[in-house]
């Protein structure tokens, strides 16, 4: 039902992934493919596995992968550490962000930065390019400059912890990014300056995948696809107008069929 | 206890040969408190025998008495070492008043001594008249050779060391830097550094101590700092036990605190076989307050007894102390020790928290804070945790492209710098960091994270 470009490899391509997290199969055999310039919305109750999708994509240590595959950009992610995944271009923001006690927000994103850059073969980047790159950031997910010179997320509110998220996607600017419930927690002034950030982020040569459980990011951010996940299976695909019937009527009726 | 001297005969030998041949200029009165302090220790030996004794329940002290350590009394170190060496292997800024001990000798050649408007800074042995009456009045006065075997058997071999005087009302300005170096020259080691600090009233000072060594010889560092704070004076104080991981450390500081005086402590440790830093303050008059700070790392098979009693003698003190510990390898660490609150001490307010970082499975701490109060109206709280790194947190760094290693190394930073950046003088701050930072090199498996 997705396009396949001409004989580009598929940015992502996943073909019946089984996951396991301590000994319970969550994901059954999920397919998905997902092109450059798109950006695809899974949607589904919870439990469904939404953020076990984004989790074992990004690497996560104890999520296993029992069967399937999933290529990125033609080339197998499924052994590779975290951090390699991460230097290739794929970015989770979590659910739940981690407070880093001691640890200053423009430090470690000086590290990632510079991590990515040694993966590329460049030099580290200079504290002048990196100062200019990161006000520039700062700006296009509006968050206070006070902020980054704090602890990572420690003592951030909830939408604070979000927009960070997104401060760090832009300076790491993914090909692939994974949004993990991004809007979960959000007063509506949080989820639009987040998905402001996002709609800024979008770019013809990158793509990202929006795991939310409402419909409401939606009406910011505007996906080409929507899929709905349930008992680890995408079971119904479509454009935009799913979202909408997925708003009005609830997930019972598409999760009938299957748990017949 | 008789027996126990024949262990110690290389020490009997070498005080024998000390007190035989005093150095030219030696202040008379300190062969008596010296004879006085060896016939104690003759009797009490060091605290080899554990059982039931709380203070040393932990740490084994058999391997310092059944070694050989010489005392290094005879050997001029100070030709063998340059300002280099000291520079080099030390925190150290031109800027800072610089105050050198090599093998437990003063060395005038590599120190800034300092006599003037009241102030002296300087060796123990040279005092000048004009200090020497407030030396020998607060000198001993502050640690007791009764109970402690190492206090007597370093104050026995007491010839030497540093002291401080700062007059009433002085403000000190420049950070006050003692460095305390074991060459090993002759082998395996003793030296007995000693230092003693007299504020006079409303007087204030930022010292820090060294204590290193520039061989890779075995040796035994048996320490002794004495501060004595008149009322409203203030220290700010660190001390670095940084020696080679062959080196026995036993240090000892002891404080005196009256009324409204303030001493703050950072205590550093990395180097050591077996250290022991043995911390004691006495708040005896009121409104006195002390922030004590620790930070110890331990690798591979050291062992580290942090053993530190606040003791509220006088009422409205306050008291806080944050130690925190970063254990790897097999390395055990010890934090003990006791806030005591007499019954005189109404309105006391005393905090005290042990923290542990375990990156290894194999690494061991014993922690137990505990609190004694005598007086009912105080605000006292105590806690201690150990914890490994969370298996979430470096998830998250890693899904940021950083690889264990890096996400290990910043880890370890963040948790360090929260005591060392209560340092004072940047210089310090920036070795310290360095220190620590540098020290894990390859995470322990533990780092994987325990899910």
């Amino acid at each position: 039902m997705i396009k396949q470009t001409g004989a580009v490899a598929p940015l992502l391509e996943i073909r019946d992934l089984h996951v396991s997290v301590a000994d319970q199969e969550i994901l059954q055999g999920l397919d998905l493919t997902v092109n450059q310039g798109e950006v695809h919305a899974i949607m589904g109750p919870n439990g469904s596995g939404k953020s076990t999708l984004a989790n074992s994509l990004a690497g996560k240590p104890d999520y296993t992968v029992t069967k399937g595959e999933a290529l990125y950009q033609g080339t197998s992610l499924l052994a590779l550490e975290p951090e390699e995944r991460s230097r290739l271009g794929i970015f989770l923001a979590f659910q739940y962000p981690v407070e880093l006690p001691g640890v200053r927000t423009w430090q470690f994103l000086k590290a990632a930065v510079d991590a990515k850059r040694q993966q590329q073969g460049e030099e580290e980047m200079s504290a002048r390019d990196f100062d200019r790159l990161l006000r520039e950031k700062t700006k296009v997910v509006e968050i206070d400059d006070e902020l980054v010179r704090r602890a990572v997320n420690e003592g951030f509110s909830g939408g604070e912890k979000k927009r960070n998220e997104i401060l760090q996607m832009a300076m790491l600017e993914p090909n692939l990014a994974l949004l993990d419930e991004t809007d979960s927690g959000l007063d509506i002034d949080a989820l639009r300056i987040v998905a402001d950030g996002i709609n800024k982020l979008r770019r013809p040569d990158n793509a990202m995948v929006l795991v939310t459980h409402y419909q409401r990011l939606l009406n910011y951010i505007t996906p080409d696809y929507v899929h709905v996940l349930v008992d680890g299976k995408i079971v119904q695909s479509g454009g935009p107008e799913l979202a909408l019937e997925l708003e009005a009527k609830g997930y019972d009726w598409i999760k009938e069929p299957s748990s017949s | 206890m008789t027996q126990s001297i024949d262990k110690y005969t290389t020490y009997a030998t070498d005080f024998a040969a000390m007190m035989q041949a005093p150095r030219p200029g030696e202040l008379p009165w300190l062969s008596e408190l010296r004879s006085s302090a060896w016939s104690r220790f003759k009797e009490i030996g060091m605290p080899v025998a554990r059982r039931g004794n709380e203070k040393w329940k932990y740490t084994n002290v058999a391997p310092i008495a059944n070694s050989t350590f010489r005392y290094a009394a005879d050997v001029d170190s100070t030709r063998i070492i340059s300002r280099e060496n000291v520079v080099d292997n030390s925190p150290w800024d031109e800027n800072w008043t610089n105050v050198v001990c090599v093998d437990g000798r003063y060395s005038a050649d590599l120190s800034d001594r300092l006599v003037e408007n009241g102030i002296y800074v300087g060796g123990l042995s040279d005092v000048p008249d004009s200090h020497a009456e407030v030396l020998r009045a607060h000198l001993g006065q502050y640690v007791s050779s009764d109970e402690d075997g190492f206090v007597a058997l370093n104050t026995a071999f007491l010839h030497d060391g540093v002291f401080i005087n700062v007059p009433e009302g002085v403000a000190f300005p420049e950070m006050l830097n003692l460095v305390f170096i074991s060459t090993g020259e002759e082998g395996p080691q003793v030296t007995y550094p000693r230092v003693l600090i007299v504020m006079e009233g409303n007087s204030s000072i930022t010292v820090h101590e060294s204590y290193l060594s520039l061989s890779e010889e075995a040796a035994f560092t048996n320490a002794v700092s004495e501060m004595f704070l008149a009322e409203g004076s203030q220290v700010q104080h660190s001390r670095l036990m940084q020696e080679n991981d062959l080196t026995y450390h036993v240090g000892v500081s002891r404080v005196y605190q009256s009324a409204y005086s303030e001493f703050a402590s950072c205590s550093f440790s990395k180097g050591a076989k077996v250290g022991r830093s043995d911390l004691h303050v006495l708040i005896d008059g009121p409104e006195a307050k002390c922030t004590l700070n620790g930070l110890y790392l331990t690798t591979g098979s050291q062992h580290m007894d942090n053993f530190i009693n606040i003791e509220h003698a006088k009422p409205f003190g306050t008291s806080r102390l944050l130690y925190k510990g970063i254990l790897d390898g097999k390395s055990r660490a010890v934090f003990g020790g006791t806030v005591l609150v007499h019954k005189d001490a109404q309105h006391t307010d005393a905090q005290q928290t042990d923290k542990n970082l375990l990156l290894s499975e194999d690494a061991e701490i014993d922690s137990k804070p505990s609190l004694f109060i005598y007086a009912d109206d105080v605000k006292c709280g105590h806690g201690a945790t150990a914890g490994h790194i969370d298996a979430d947190t470096l998830f998250y760094m890693r899904s940021r492209g950083l690889d264990l290693e890096t996400a290990g190394r910043i880890l370890i930073q963040a948790y360090a710098g929260e005591i060392i950046d209560k340092v004072g003088p940047d210089r310090l701050r920036d070795y310290l960091d360095q220190l620590y930072s540098g020290a894990v090199q390859t995470p322990g498996i533990a780092l994987k994270g325990i899910s």
